[in-house]
C-alpha cells in the first residue's frame, strides 16, 4: 500500500480525481442534508454516509427506510440501483485478479462510477507486467482516495449542516455537471455519442420502471443499437 | 421519528454489503474466465450510456414527468457545462470547469428567477 502512495500515477490518479471532487463534494452535501431531512437519526445518517459508499443506491433507499419496507425489498432495490458495477467489474476483472481476495474486494468497494470511467480511459487495457500492474494500482489508490474523502467527508458535514442549508439551492445539481463533463470527455466518436443520446432518450421513455431499472434497460438498449450499427457499417474500432 | 432504530441500522449494512458485492461481483470467483468479444466491444459504449442515462432525466423531468417549459435552469446549466467543455476542447481541468460554468448558470437562474 505505502509503494501506491509513492508511486507517481498515484499522484496523477488523485488529480484526475480532483477535477471531478468538487461537484462530488456538493452532491455528498446534499445527500447528508437528505438522509437527515428524511427523518433519519443523527447516527443513522452519519453511518449511511460513511459506510454504504453508493449515492444512488442510497436516495432510492432513504425513502424506502422511512416508510418501513420490508430489508429485502430495500437491498434488492439498492442491488438493481447498483447493478451498473457488476457491468463494470466484468470490464475491471483482468485489472485485479493478481490480487488475492479480500484486495479485490476492497478495491471493488471503492471503484464508483468517476473511478471507474477515469480509470479506464487512462488505463484501456490490463497491465502486461507486475510493474504496469502496479502503477495501474496506485493510479486507481489515488483516485478512489479522493474520491472518497470527497464524498465521505461531505455526507457527513451536510448531516451536520442539515439545519442551515436548504435543499431548494439545488446544490446537488453540481453532481450531475461533474457526470456532464466526464461523458463529454468520453465522446471520442460518433456511435459513441449516439449511444448517450440513445440512453438518454430511453432512460426517459422507461423511466416509470421500478428501482431504476430505466438506467439498466437504457444501456442495454444503447449498446445493443451501437453494436447493430457497429457491424453493418464495419466502423474501423477503436480504442476506448 | 429522529430515534435510532436496530432494523435500519441492519438495513444500512446491507446496503454496504450490496455495495462490495455489485462492485466486485465478477471479482469473487478466481476461475479463469473471459468475456465474450460482443460483450467486449459492447463495453465501448456502456459508461458514456451509464452516465447519459442518469444525466439526462436529471434534466429533463421533474417527479417523474416530462418538463413542458424552456425556463427550467437545469437545461441551461447543462448547456453552458457542455459549452465549456468543448470550447476547451477537454484539455486541462475540464471536468471542474464544466461544473462550474454549470453552477454559474444554474444558481442564479434557480435562485434569481426561481427556475
Amino acid at each position: 500500500m505505502r509503494s501506491h502512495y509513492r508511486h507517481c500515477e498515484f499522484r496523477q490518479g488523485a488529480l484526475d480525481a480532483l477535477a471531478a471532487a468538487p461537484g462530488l463534494a456538493a452532491w455528498g452535501l446534499m445527500m447528508g442534508v437528505a438522509m437527515v431531512k428524511s427523518g433519519m437519526s443523527t447516527f443513522e445518517a452519519l453511518l449511511m454516509g460513511s459506510i454504504v459508499y453508493a449515492g444512488s443506491s442510497q436516495l432510492a433507499a432513504i425513502p424506502l427506510l422511512m416508510v418501513g419496507a420490508p430489508m429485502w425489498v430495500i437491498l434488492a432495490t439498492g442491488f438493481c440501483v447498483n447493478l451498473r458495477f457488476v457491468v463494470f467489474s466484468a470490464h475491471l476483472r483482468p485489472y485485479v485478479m493478481h490480487l488475492p481476495l479480500w484486495q479485490r474486494l476492497v478495491s471493488g468497494y471503492f471503484t464508483t462510477d468517476i473511478s471507474y470511467v477515469l480509470f479506464i480511459r487512462r488505463f484501456p487495457r490490463p497491465g502486461a507486467d507486475a510493474a504496469q500492474r502496479h502503477a495501474q494500482l496506485a493510479y486507481l489508490a489515488g483516485n478512489c482516495g479522493v474520491i472518497w474523502a470527497a464524498w465521505v467527508g461531505c455526507s457527513v458535514l451536510g448531516v451536520v449542516l442539515a439545519n442551515f442549508v436548504p435543499v431548494s439551492w439545488g446544490l446537488g445539481f453540481a453532481g450531475i455537471l461533474a457526470l456532464l463533463g466526464i461523458l463529454c470527455s468520453l465522446i471520442s466518436n460518433r456511435l459513441r455519442l449516439l449511444s448517450a443520446a440513445v440512453a438518454g432518450s430511453a432512460a426517459v421513455v422507461a423511466f416509470a420502471l421500478p428501482f431504476q431499472l430505466n438506467i439498466v434497460v437504457a444501456i442495454a438498449v444503447a449498446v445493443v443499437v451501437c453494436l447493430t450499427l457497429e457491424k453493418s457499417a464495419a466502423v474501423e474500432a477503436d480504442e476506448i | 421519528m429522529d430515534s435510532t432504530e436496530l432494523w435500519r441500522l441492519a438495513v444500512i449494512i446491507g446496503l454496504t454489503v450490496v455495495t462490495v458485492l455489485t462492485r466486485s461481483f465478477f471479482y469473487i470467483s478466481s476461475k479463469p474466465w473471459n468475456l465474450p468479444r460482443w460483450a467486449r466491444r459492447g463495453l465501448h459504449y456502456a459508461p458514456i450510456a451509464a452516465l447519459a442515462a442518469v444525466i439526462v432525466p436529471e434534466t429533463v423531468m421533474t417527479q417523474g414527468h416530462l418538463i413542458e417549459t424552456w425556463a427550467d435552469a437545469r437545461l441551461f446549466a447543462v448547456l453552458a457545462g457542455a459549452a465549456w467543455f468543448f470550447w476547451r476542447r477537454g484539455k486541462g481541468q475540464a471536468v471542474l470547469g464544466t461544473i462550474v460554468a454549470g453552477m454559474a448558470v444554474y444558481l442564479p437562474l434557480h435562485m434569481g428567477l426561481g427556475w
